[in-house]
């Protein structure tokens, strides 16, 4: 998938994850979290796999995580991606 | 045993993770009213995640789906069959062809997957005077029916009544979906009593619905849960006497007796499949935390 | 004699506050305390420097002690409790001498043996006489109960008390008497009433915290303490006063006849003793109107010390007649100890208070919390403070299950019996763990900001600086 348009994803409350996505040339992936000493590699995987299995090589990810369990991440995820892509 | 169905909100996590500690027998996850149109696609998703990497494991689990006549059922099976929730809850179901529609669809996503076909089950919410008219036919439409659910909410508007506390307006629904459910043979599950301060309203309206028969009762609050389960759990003396029921009956086979009698009052198999069930449930109450 | 002073200052400069002192004060304002600003303002303007500060708690709304501590003003920390904004400047280093962290029982106990010396105590009085007769129950910024305050005025060199509200002498009711009082000091206002107490204090309606609440009682229940002469202390947070609740309905149901209850004193408590539930209330700070004006009218409701409530220097003390504590915790580890210092990352934003007391002192200690919180188990293999020692808790409750003491073999039985979900504490920590994923080990290994005394004085833990 490419990302073609801006879309957000998910809220900012506990437990949950907030994704803006934008167009862009590159990836590029910004990770904000309130368990980032814990769990940094963990969210930055899930991302990452979701990206891999839309096949999206392009897009500014910006994500701001409230404790968002892995099944949370990876659906909020894949609904920006889908919001804001085209096959 | 569903004494108590707690709906959850369908795009919102905390619920969601937390949801299977609640006390419920059952939780709902609602991707219907709970879930504004604009949401849909991220509650279906969401949704679909706990039930692939979060499944619960001490309650059932209950899908609510948009209504046929929407866009967005469909899509709403697609991907939550292939993680094998309990059940599906069509909803605004008005006839046996709703019924036999969803279940056809859900073979077809069941095949799809490579899934057995017919092991998902369908528990139908009537909210319309069409559908309680309906009931029977609904109720024996398809054999993935488990039970009827009323829905009084959307009911009363389609009746052109005002819902009430006291209920009077729903007596009739709630009477047609208890015997059209018997008549087949399945469970009825009662509308939720939706004044989340009020715990005597509860107790009365929960009253009321065991007393005409339901089985159970949905529950919009999870502070609701405790009062519903205790209601409708069967009391310690009804357990003491359904194993003193069972003893006479083992005592008489022993004796070779023909007629059974206890406390002066002869058994027959009425009060013998009541035991039956008491005892069932105390069963499935043991597996959990201790009900007073 | 004349008490009365005109200013604060002319009673510091009085009292001869120098380079080097130790000054205290008590927390009963909460978070609508004025006077430790007011007095740490005053001795900047002074030009000393070098005071350690001993006051009981140290809340978000002594932020401006931060400036002092830069200026060196400030450069000694002694507290039982610490809020969070002032928490995190510690934590980052901003003091060259470690912070001390004592139980609301070990500052008292402490103050007693002499091992925590206090030059001049600041005593915010609600209500006060011209000769220093002090009350907390009267006045525009009443708090009710005063009861940190009294080893304060007991042991300090030289006391100064602080009022917004002067009465006649003799004050009808008091609670600290003259004879402790050095001087008295009115100002135009001591704190703001709002934030000194809440309004009414109410029950959590997160549904999580009421199931591990209808846990807990539960464990109340079949622990077999819940009978006639049953006292009991909870915290004023919403999850412990749901515990209350649902003990409550029991001991209504049953006709149980408590003796006392203890511990933050709101408003629930108080009808539960009007109610005949218990006899008396043991109150040592008053968490809302209710309860401050329960016991200004009901001579059941007793005003008592941090002496009497939790000291382990006394002869004897309240908790050690407890029966059940309810308790909170932001971490567990394996060995039962709790952390009630610093959040998840290291960073300090609480403290013993009554905690590591009431764990010692009662029969059964209950912790209650979520399983996980915003995705971070509650159950570590180590805690990042060690606040209480696991030898003394009991029991963890939490959402998806309750882990009892190895100890408490008997307990751990009657709890299996009655069908509560009992489990191990580190199959607690593998269910969390299931659901959250491992994460990753976070030690914070800067230089130590913080030393932390157990009740007997003794050092139990350090915390150590983050990043």
């Amino acid at each position: 998938m490419k990302i073609v348009k801006n879309a957000v994803a998910g809220t900012l409350e506990s437990s949950d994850i907030f994704i803006r996505v934008e167009p862009s040339e590159q990836l590029e992936i910004d990770i904000e979290s309130v368990v980032k000493d814990q769990y940094y590699k963990a969210i930055y995987q899930a991302v990452d796999e979701v990206l891999k299995e839309f096949q999206v090589a392009n897009g500014k990810f910006s994500i701001n995580d409230r404790g968002a369990l892995d099944c949370v991440i990876r659906a909020r995820m894949e609904t920006a991606v889908k919001r804001g892509g085209e096959c | 045993m569903r004494r108590t169905m707690l709906f959850l909100p369908g795009n919102t996590p905390n619920m969601l993770i937390n949801g299977d500690v609640l006390g419920a027998d059952s939780i709902i996850l609602d991707l219907e009213d709970a879930v504004s149109p604009d949401e849909k696609d991220a509650a279906r998703i969401l949704v679909r995640n706990a039930l692939k990497y979060q499944k619960a494991e001490t309650c059932e689990t209950i899908i609510r789906i948009n209504p046929t006549e929407s866009g967005f059922w469909m899509k709403d099976l697609d991907e939550v069959i292939p993680y094998k929730p309990h059940l599906i809850m069509p909803t605004k179901v008005d006839s046996a062809q709703v019924v036999q529609k969803v279940s056809a669809y859900i073979a077809e996503v069941e095949a799809r997957h490579g899934m057995e076909v017919g092991k998902i089950g369908i528990l139908p919410l009537i909210e319309t005077a069409l559908g309680v008219e309906q009931a029977f036919q609904i109720a024996s439409a398809d054999p993935r029916v488990v039970g009827l659910f009323l829905g009084g909410e959307d009911l009363t508007a389609d009746l052109q009544c005002k819902r009430t506390k006291e209920g009077k307006e729903i007596f009739y629904s709630r009477s047609r979906i208890v015997c059209a459910a018997r008549a087949c043979g399945i469970e009825a599950y009662d509308t939720p009593f939706t004044d989340v301060e009020d715990s005597e309203g509860l107790v009365k309206d929960t009253k009321l619905a065991k007393s005409l028969g339901f089985s159970g009762k949905a529950v919009i609050s999870p502070r609701h849960v405790e009062t519903v389960n205790e209601l409708f759990s069967p009391t310690q003396a009804d357990i003491e006497y359904a194993h003193d029921v069972m003893d006479a009956i083992e005592e008489g086979k022993r004796q070779g007796k023909g007629v059974i009698s206890l406390r002066g009052k002869m058994i027959d198999a009425p009060i013998v499949k009541r035991a039956q069930q008491v005892l069932e449930m105390e069963l499935q109450m043991l597996g959990g935390v201790s009900i007073e | 004699m004349n008490k009365l002073r005109e200013t604060l200052r002319e009673a510091i400069v009085e009292a001869g506050v120098k380079d080097g002192m130790t000054i205290s004060f008590h927390h009963h304002l909460r978070n609508g305390d004025y006077v430790l600003n007011m007095v740490l303002e005053e001795i900047a303007a002074l030009g000393i420097h070098d005071l350690t500060v001993n006051a009981s708690s140290i809340f978000d709304v002594h932020e401006p002690i931060i400036e002092h501590l830069k200026n060196k003003v400030v450069t000694g920390l002694e507290v039982n409790y610490m809020g969070g904004k002032v928490g995190r400047a510690i934590t980052e280093g901003i003091m060259e001498k470690p912070v001390i962290f004592r139980s609301h029982g070990g500052r008292a106990g402490d103050m007693e043996n002499g091992s925590s010396k206090v030059d001049v105590a600041f005593i915010a009085a609600p209500c006060a006489d011209d000769m220093g007769n002090l009350s907390g129950k009267y006045g525009p910024s009443a708090c009710g109960s005063m009861g940190y305050a009294f080893s304060d005025a007991m042991y300090a060199d030289k006391v100064v008390a602080v009022t917004d509200h002067l009465e006649a002498y003799p004050l009808a009711d008091v609670s600290i008497p003259e004879g402790y009082v050095d001087m008295v000091v009115c100002v135009d206002k001591i704190g703001e009433a709002s934030r000194i107490v809440s309004g009414t204090t109410r029950i959590t309606k997160d549904p999580v915290g009421l199931r591990i609440a209808y846990l807990a009682a539960q464990v109340v229940k079949h622990s077999g303490y819940l009978k006639d002469g049953f006292s009991f202390q909870t915290g004023a947070g919403g999850a412990s006063l749901a515990v209350a609740k649902y003990v409550e309905e029991m001991m209504e149901k049953e006709h149980i006849q408590g003796s006392f209850c203890m511990g933050g004193i709101t408003g629930y408590l108080v009808s539960m003793m009007k109610k005949g539930l218990f006899k008396t209330i043991l109150d040592v700070q008053c968490f809302d109107m209710e309860a401050i004006e329960s016991i200004r009218d009901n001579a059941n409701h007793q005003e008592i010390s941090a002496t009497r409530y939790a000291s382990p220097q006394a002869k004897s003390c309240a908790v050690d007649s407890l029966d059940v504590v309810i308790l909170g915790a932001t971490q567990v580890d394996l060995d039962f100890n709790v952390n009630v210092h610093t959040d998840s990352q290291g960073y300090i934003m609480g403290g013993s208070g009554g905690h590591c007391d009431t764990a010692a002192g009662s029969k059964l200690s209950i912790v209650v919390a979520p399983l996980i919180r915003a995705r971070l188990p509650l159950i570590v293999d180590e805690v990042l403070c060690k606040s209480t020692p696991g030898e003394t808790v009991d029991v963890i409750v939490t959402q998806r299950g309750i882990a009892v003491n190895p100890k408490r073999t008997e307990l751990k039985e009657l709890l299996v019996k009655a069908g509560l979900p009992v489990k191990e504490i580190k199959e607690l920590k593998e269910i969390a763990e299931a659901i959250t994923g491992v994460p990753q080990q976070v030690k914070p290994e800067g230089r130590v900001v913080a030393k932390v005394l157990y009740r007997d004085g003794v050092e139990i833990d350090t915390i150590k600086s983050v990043k």
